[in-house]
């Protein structure tokens, strides 16, 4: 391994990211802060496929991989903030622990 | 390809590969502070962070679009949307402990060994050859944009799923507006309170 950036380092960094995001979605107990970890994973897999598209391949697929992850990424957040708020409306907090029932 | 510092480990380093660490040291940055803040607010300014230090990567591997879309998405709408309900939805007496969180140990745990194993697959998997060919190393060329062949490839190869997108927008924006909605249970239930004629 050299100092010089190649996708190696690319990758080590959207590792990171990823395990920061699965960690956050696992141990968070409100709901905003468990979206932030899955938004944090969706950001991690679109680094790798445009570092494996700018290092191996050449092509422009993962760049349009990419921009669809971040269009599904934003439909995900608005639907589950909205959720969000819905549950806050029921049950006046997100608690994840303590909003355990579908029906109030 | 003038090193900034001529000794030791440091020499033949270039001036990209320090901005790529600095900005790499800067998206990590906030990922540990959305992971492990004790407050949620704080945590939405460290996904800011971390959101920018990936559209800054996008930059340095010379994904032009993807950064400019990433910084008008992420950090316009979704981290603006994910603000707005922060501050809707948590009360003013619990804003310095908001943040609580589950298992920390074995949340540490996983943190611990996924990183291992992921860094270990990063460095130690020949991608060059995975791919069939020798790795290319960074290429020093000038940055050429990829909007256009972008735009080619989403109405040529992709084009159901670029219309499919389109479809799933509409369909998450009226989900959103009807989940989210205060009088939903008056609408469904009671409906005949409505002015009309």
């Amino acid at each position: 391994m050299t100092l010089h950036v190649g996708l190696p380092h690319v990758l080590v960094v959207a590792a990171l990211l990823f395990c920061c995001g699965l960690v956050c979605a696992i141990t968070r107990r409100n709901a905003i802060g468990l979206l932030m970890g899955v938004e944090l994973i969706l950001n991690a897999a679109n680094i790798n496929f445009v570092a494996f598209s700018h290092y191996l391949t050449g092509h422009i697929d993962g760049h349009v991989m990419a921009l669809f992850g971040i269009i599904l990424a934003a439909a995900e957040a608005s639907v589950a903030l909205a959720i969000v708020l819905a549950i806050f409306q029921t049950f006046h907090t997100i608690d994840t622990a303590e909003t355990t029932t579908l029906r109030n | 390809m003038q090193g900034l510092a001529d000794a030791g480990w440091l020499a033949g380093l270039r001036l990209s590969d320090l901005l790529f660490y600095a900005v790499a040291l800067v998206a990590v940055t906030g990922a540990l502070a959305v992971a492990f803040g004790r407050n949620i607010v704080y945590s939405a300014f460290g996904l800011l962070l971390a959101l920018f230090g990936v559209a800054a990567i996008y930059v340095f591997i010379s994904a032009d679009l993807v950064a400019v879309v990433q910084l008008l998405v992420y950090i316009g709408g979704v981290l603006v949307l994910i603000l707005f309900a922060i501050m809707l939805t948590s009360k003013i007496g619990d804003a310095r402990r908001s943040n609580l969180t589950l298992a920390l140990v074995p949340g540490g745990v996983i943190f611990l060994l996924l990183l291992g194993l992921t860094v270990f697959l990063s460095l130690t998997t020949p991608w060059g050859t995975v791919a069939g060919r020798g790795l290319p190393t960074l290429r020093d060329a000038a940055l050429e944009p990829t909007s256009e062949r972008i735009g080619d490839a989403l109405l040529t190869d992709f084009l159901l799923p670029f219309e499919i997108a389109s479809v799933v927008l509409l369909a998450a924006l009226i989900g959103a507006v009807i989940i989210a909605r205060k009088e939903m249970r008056l609408l469904t239930t009671g409906g005949g309170q409505g002015n009309r004629p």
